[in-house]
């Protein structure tokens, strides 16, 4: 593999509303992170963007985004209508092929614009799924009861899971839910849809992110503290929930071992968009409790969709490159009950 | 550079129609997918990692299908990954998988691509469901009108290019429209949609799906030796560029153009006139042929048109281009640009049947979409030297 490091991201303000449209978002992240990395749109080689055109309400609505990244003259660049967490990995790729050195991977998202409810059932099999109106959350529900009845976790647990998060979160100038609470008054809250109260859930979130990376030398010379990318990998599972084992993520593990993620992490930084996706991705992952699990707050302090993956590995860079920390592991994941997941595993430079 | 060598040893397409009530969207691809399987002599243990491609979800009201698709396409337990560039998307779809291989991370890549058009309404889709949608020939149209303005080129040249290619159709068993009695004066006669382009001269509205397997050096070198010659993956490209702004020139577009150098310089063609065999350019209207030609640095500037008046671009002129019928005969979107990267695979590895070009050795391939913004070009050759 060829060595390729994280040089430079940038974030916007993570919102439950904003006025800007995904190409002004854009722009503010793509601006952001090409200084970051003190280069100038002229030297990336590369661009590629996840968004999703059902959350734009929108068809091709990512063609309007090209103008945010200046690709002027004409720019080598793609698409993915997934995370930008994937954006980033087809990038990584990209570089892998040895002739390029700088790229760009964004990912945006306003949810805003819509009715979660109204458009999640449409990502499921449309002849027998869809028709049922099963969302987002219903589908997570469904999990969270096999877990609990499992044993596997407790509403407790997952309440505690809330409570720490948004805790940490107090400290991420990023995070759009933060603050300290008491898991028996979290408890005592109604159920949005059982076993899932409000504090489960993560916010309905408007944002975008962007990560630069560069090969070896180029890396090198951008940044004194290159965050390497040393395992990149992601994997899917059946689509029909009825016939997968709700109570493993046997892709995230699976992802995981393909990208060498095993041995000590300082940090993970994890999708989990629910409460009990947490203590599942842990296991999955194998992490133990030394581990630091989303000290960002993770998406449920902020849930910028087709970005939120991205965050993660964003923040998990941050803890490499700005908190002195040396090996750290993000997650990303799509599809109703984690059917898709993605495992990059950064490192510092010695 | 770090990239290896890719082979192409399986390509699949689905008879294509207006609708096929009869397969599901999962039965669809799958119909692709396993013709390729078969093509290839594997089975879907074989394949490490699925790259799915599509225009927009809206087309047929799934979001993000490549989740529903997972089972349909045998990834579950592998990665998968879905790509969207527009119109381009099919010939993206392909470099991506192609990379995969390249970059050394999987040894077997599926891409596929399709596009069921007959489960939405596309022109209400393409108008993001509020209608009053131009379409995409409304937006193409005043590109074709500048280009005809621009280099003189005669009325007559595309109803050459429409009925050349619905011809070089009838001998594709896949296409979709087999129009047996067309001639230049039935196009002529035929309605005008948008100015310049007639009903004759425009694609039609299809479902299918097209797949292809690539796999390694060693892998490539086993097919050839089984008797089965793979297609090399000589060069590929993509770029996009802004929709509008002053410096831009649609007719002859940056970044068409510069696809076509940076796959050139990779590749070591020097005279692509000479050295290319026959190309399957993206014309979803007639007069994209010749400006295709052109902005391909295939034909001289203002110069395309006199190429397919003199019958240079028929099956058997000095360059055929879209053998298979094109665009123009057959046209699942997302599928479109993949079907024109599998044809010229398909051409070079002699295997195109009676739409074959006899001896083709390297064969050009492209395809484009949005406002001709976004853009995907590769090359493929007979061999990994075959650039004489």
């Amino acid at each position: 593999m060829e060595p390729v490091a994280i040089v430079g991201w940038a974030l916007t303000p993570m919102v439950r509303r904003t006025d800007k449209s995904e190409a002004r978002l854009l722009f503010d992240v793509v601006t952001g992170a090409t200084e970051d990395a003190g280069i100038t749109r002229a030297d990336v080689d590369f661009s590629c963007a996840g968004s999703c055109d059902y959350v734009a309400g929108q068809a091709f609505s990512f063609v309007q985004n090209i103008d945010a990244v200046g690709a002027w003259p004409p720019k080598r660049d793609s698409h993915v209508e997934m995370d930008g967490a994937w954006a980033l990995y087809e990038a990584w790729v990209r570089l892998q092929l040895g002739d390029l050195d700088v790229a760009i991977a964004m990912g945006s998202g306003r949810s805003s614009t819509a009715d979660p409810a109204t458009i999640y059932p449409m990502e499921m099999d449309p002849y027998y799924l869809a028709p049922l109106g099963a969302d987002a959350v219903s589908l997570a529900a469904l999990q969270a009861r096999v877990l609990l009845d499992a044993g596997l976790v407790t509403e407790r647990d997952m309440a505690g899971v809330a409570a720490r998060t948004r805790a940490d979160a107090v400290g991420n100038p990023y995070a759009q839910v933060s603050g300290e609470y008491d898991v028996d008054a979290l408890l005592k809250e109604d159920y949005v849809r059982a076993p899932l109260r409000k504090h489960d859930l993560s916010p309905i979130t408007d944002g975008a992110a962007a990560v630069i990376i560069a090969r070896g030398d180029k890396a090198r010379e951008l940044s004194d503290n290159p965050v390497w990318i040393t395992g990149f990998a992601h994997s899917a599972e059946p689509h029909q929930p009825g016939v997968r084992d709700l109570r493993a993520s046997t892709s995230t593990a699976r992802a995981a071992k393909a990208a060498g993620a095993d041995g000590h992490f300082d940090v993970a930084e994890l999708q989990a968009a629910f409460t009990h996706e947490e203590p599942l991705l842990t296991a999955a992952l194998g992490l133990g409790p030394d581990v630091a699990v989303n000290p960002s707050g993770g998406p449920l302090a902020a849930n910028p969709v087709m970005a939120t993956g991205l965050v993660r590995v964003i923040e998990a860079a941050r803890q490499i490159r700005d908190r002195g920390k040396q090996r750290t592991l993000a997650h990303a994941t799509s599809g109703p009950c984690l059917q898709q997941n993605l495992v990059c595993v950064l490192e510092g430079t010695k | 550079m770090s990239s290896n060598p890719c082979a192409i040893v399986g390509i699949g397409q689905t008879n294509h129609k207006t609708r096929r009530w009869d397969v599901s969207l999962g039965g669809l691809v799958r119909e692709a997918a396993t013709r390729a399987l078969e093509d290839a002599h594997m089975t879907w243990a074989d394949i490490d990692a699925v790259v799915l491609g599509k225009a927009p979800d809206l087309f047929e009201g799934v979001m993000k299908p490549e989740l529903y698709l997972t089972d349909a396409l045998g990834a579950a337990g592998k990665p998968m990954f879905r790509v969207h560039t527009a119109g381009s998307v099919g010939g993206t779809t392909g470099i991506v998988g192609s990379h995969l291989v390249e970059a050394g991370i999987h040894r077997t890549v599926l891409s596929l691509a399709y596009q069921k058009q007959s489960e939405g309404n596309a022109q209400f889709a393409l108008g993001s469901g509020r209608g009053a949608s131009l379409g995409a020939g409304g937006a193409f149209a005043p590109y074709m009108r500048s280009y005809i303005t621009q280099t003189g080129a005669p009325a007559d040249v595309g109803p050459m290019v429409a009925v050349k290619d619905r011809l070089n159709a009838l001998k594709n068993p896949y296409a979709h429209l087999k129009l047996k009695d067309i001639t230049v004066e039935k196009v002529k006669e035929s309605p005008m949609m948008w100015e310049p382009i007639r009903y004759l001269e425009s694609c039609p509205s299809s479902d299918g799906a097209c797949a292809v397997i690539f796999t390694s050096l060693e892998g490539g070198q086993a097919a050839a030796a089984d008797g089965r010659p793979p297609a090399w993956v000589l060069a590929s490209s993509y770029r996009s560029e802004p929709s509008s702004f002053p410096g831009r020139d649609p007719v002859w577009s940056a970044g068409a153009a510069d696809c076509a150098a940076e796959i050139y310089k990779s590749a070591g063609i020097t005279r692509p006139r000479e050295q290319i065999d026959c190309a399957e350019l993206y014309v979803p209207f007639s007069w994209y042929e010749p400006m295709w030609l052109e902005a391909h640095d295939l034909a001289d500037r203002g110069d395309g048109w006199k190429m397919v008046e003199r019958g240079d671009t028929a099956l058997d002129g000095s360059f055929p281009v879209n053998m298979s019928g094109g665009v123009l005969s057959s046209n699942p979107i997302g599928a479109s640009g993949l079907l024109r990267f599998a044809e010229a695979a398909m051409q070079v590895r002699g295997t195109a049947g009676e739409h074959q070009v006899d001896g083709a050795k390297v064969a050009l391939a492209q395809a484009y979409g949005a406002s001709a913004q976004y853009f995907s070009m590769w090359l493929v050759g007979s061999s990994l030297d075959a650039v004489g």
